[in-house]
């Protein structure tokens, strides 16, 4: 064996089937900005070492093969994709959303026009944990974090004149996932599209909810039986939906180290897995269309390498723990998001330079789509100019940089792949303890990922204070009165108001016999262990139930979940 | 010095707001520092928050709010804390808070308000004054 036969052995088989559909651009002629052409992925097979096809040689292959190989086959350490963004570059997705349907549905467009190629919705807290806007435990939060949807009504005016079987949608939603999905749904049915032209993804990840975002509902075995429903329905009828989005962003974001972002993960998405095998699915009729949602910060080396190590995991559980053979199910797919944690609300500006060492270490390591921050989001919701400076960050890696033009091309490094290295193995270690502490359900209600996350952040945290951790502008080159020196978004406080004049409307003017008898059937599968809810759930959107509505009547048959205090 | 071992203060998260780690950091920090502290966890009414301040006969109450939403929910915590005779129990909050808010926040009766980035060294020094003020009182 030599890597030289392996190389044409991938061309023939992985490389031309995918340049028959898509060709690379620039026709694959493709070079750095002094002439010098780049290879699709570089390997040691294009170093002079002058070593010839020895034994030592040969061994070297084999190892190459089994760790790395080439992109678009197993194990997919250097990329899910065998010509990754040689033929269409990372989807640029910014997350927004903010006050009323109709104000977010204007920044969608603007995105669009500006050359975005996917939206990313963000609700509001009561939207995300299942209350209407006139609840009493939302006071204050209305259309804050994100836009308010209680009916399908507001959905309607969200997605107004932005033709859903055209463009890919991502919804942070997670508890009500399924409910949002139903909305998504019926306004694309009545716009005139089908539900296998839908593309997107609902985040649907509820176990790092219990870990670190905070937006959880009902206890876990509930929650793991509406998110195995919405699997089972968007392999029957959405095909091109990816049905969860088991997210490192929060776990990381909440003070977790790289291998700890990578093994919570993944201890999740085998407890999805396990969940969905138990409940009768076939592994490859479903994992193609479980994606991940990873953070990406500014220790560009360990990023690029964490990103690598949990391709390279994921591949290996698929194969070895499930029996998966299909390499579609074994392809880690994820989304980026630049580290919100890592801005500093002093001198902000400085943090245009941190979302663009960020981005970068998400290009370098390969994600399928991607989200700057904005660099005032250690202080409010971005503006639009400081949104657009986030977009144009990932434009000028994309276009100008040149790291585009050839695949992975950190691999090979001695530093990376170390790294590499170490934090598979470390994640490796914290898969195994949960493993045998009776899976990652077990382990949340022992608040055992909590602690491990506490206990990084609070040692990063001191770190900062000791100034043994430097952050520029924060705790050293420090200057005095350093923020804010430019215009922040302000809310206005008409939302509120005009969202529950619209509640209330919806209230008055549907078919309340209708709702009440959806509502009743949704209750009636709900209280049948294994029934399908999507469905139901669907027909109570369709009669303008509210999403209150709804989740109460989950919240009465499944109960509420209590967060778990360590401290 | 203080009396820090009597000192006892409440970091509480109003609102449905799940980002803790700040609060929890704060909280931890504190103890370490020598306070005896309370954390309430996530998803806090104001009306909940108030009955365990009392309930635990804290000095302080450290709110923590990153969702926007801490124009009506500071406010109505210091509101139910004078409605129900503890207006002495002095009231500081922290998050993603801009600073024209800062002032509106002060009025209501939010004694100091820590935006992201502060040493923990300035919410202990914070917590002494008012101590030491309330001894001489």
């Amino acid at each position: 064996m030599s890597i030289q036969d392996e190389r044409e052995r991938w061309d023939r088989e992985v490389v031309q089937p995918v340049l028959a559909k898509q060709q690379e651009r620039s026709g694959g002629d493709l070079q750095t900005s002094s002439g010098i052409p780049l290879e699709r992925v570089f390997g040691p097979d294009n170093l002079d070492t002058g070593e010839g096809a020895t034994a030592a040689g040969d061994a070297t292959a084999r190892d190459y093969m089994e760790k790395l190989g080439f992109p678009g086959e197993y194990p997919f350490t250097r990329g899910v994709q065998p010509t990754m963004y040689r033929g269409r570059h990372w989807t640029m997705r910014q997350y927004a959303g903010f006050g009323s349907a109709t104000e977010t549905n204007e920044r969608f467009r603007y995105l669009l026009d500006a050359g975005q190629t996917g939206l990313s919705v963000a609700f509001d807290l009561p939207t995300q944990i299942g209350y209407d806007s006139d609840h009493s435990l939302c006071l204050g939060e209305v259309g804050k974090v994100g836009v308010a949807v209680d009916s399908l009504a507001d959905m309607e005016l969200l997605f107004n004149a932005i033709p859903l079987d055209q463009v890919s949608t991502s919804m942070t939603i997670n508890a009500p996932a399924a409910i949002l999905l139903a909305m998504y749904i019926v306004v694309a049915e009545k716009q005139g599209a089908t539900r296998g032209a839908l593309r997107g993804t609902i985040q649907n990840d509820i176990l790092k909810e219990y870990i670190a975002r905070g937006t959880f509902m009902f206890p876990p075995a509930p929650s793991m039986r509406l998110i195995t429903n919405t699997f089972e329905f968007c392999t029957r009828e959405l095909p091109k939906w990816n049905s969860i989005s088991i997210s490192g962003y929060h776990i990381r974001e909440a003070g977790a180290t790289a291998p700890q972002e990578v093994a919570f993960t993944l201890a999740d998405a085998i407890a999805y897995v396990d969940a969905a095998v138990k409940a009768g699915l076939g592994v490859d009729a479903f994992a193609g269309r479980l994606s991940f949602f990873f953070s990406a910060g500014s220790d560009l080396l360990e990023e690029v390498a964490k990103f690598r190590a949990a391709r390279r995991m994921w591949a290996a559980i698929l194969r070895d723990r499930y029996g998966s053979r299909s390499a579609k199910s074994q392809a880690m797919r994820f989304h980026a998001q630049t580290s919100g944690a890592m801005l500093t609300a002093q001198q902000p500006d400085n943090n245009v330079v941190r979302v663009a060492l960020h981005a970068l270490a998400a290009v370098l390591g390969g994600a399928q789509s991607l989200h700057t921050n904005s660099r005032d989001e250690a202080l409010s919701l971005p503006t639009e100019e400081s949104v657009q400076i986030a977009l144009r960050t990932q434009q000028i890696i994309a276009l100008e940089s040149g790291v585009a033009n050839t695949v992975d091309p950190l691999g090979g490094s001695y530093a990376v792949e170390a790294l590499t290295d170490e934090v598979e193995r470390q994640a490796r270690e914290y898969l195994a303890k949960i493993e045998s502490d009776g899976g990652m359900v077990r382990a949340i209600e022992n608040g055992f990922p909590q602690r491990e996350i506490e206990d990084a952040a609070y040692r990063y945290q001191r770190e900062i204070e000791s100034k043994d951790r430097l952050v520029v502008g924060l705790n050293c080159h420090t200057r005095e009165s350093s923020n804010a020196c430019f215009d922040v978004m302000r809310h206005d406080p008409r939302v509120h108001d005009a969202q529950i004049e619209r509640l209330k409307k919806v209230r008055a003017e549907r078919d309340n016999a209708a709702v009440q008898r959806e509502l009743n059937r949704l209750r009636q599968a709900a209280n049948e262990d294994g029934a399908d809810m999507m469905e139901p759930i669907i027909e109570c959107v369709r009669q303008y139930g509210t999403l209150g509505e709804i989740s109460q009547v989950l919240r009465d048959v499944f109960g509420e979940h209590r967060q778990h205090i360590g401290m | 010095m203080s009396q820090k071992n009597k000192i006892r203060i409440l970091i509480a998260k109003p609102g449905l707001d799940g980002h803790d780690r700040g609060a929890k950091y704060v909280a931890r920090a504190l103890r370490d520092a020598g306070y005896e502290v309370i954390y309430t966890g996530i998803r806090q009414t104001p009306e909940a928050i108030v009955t365990i301040a009392l309930q635990e006969d804290v000095q302080f109450v450290g709110l923590s709010l990153l969702s926007g939403a801490h124009n009506e929910l500071f406010p109505r915590v210091v509101k139910l804390l004078r409605e129900a005779d503890a207006g002495d129990i002095v009231v500081f909050g922290g998050g993603i808070i801009p600073d024209y808010d800062i002032p509106g926040l002060k009025e209501a009766g939010v004694q100091a308000v820590f935006p992201p980035g502060t040493p923990i060294s300035a919410v202990v020094e914070f917590i002494e004054s008012c101590s030491v003020a309330g001894v001489s009182s």
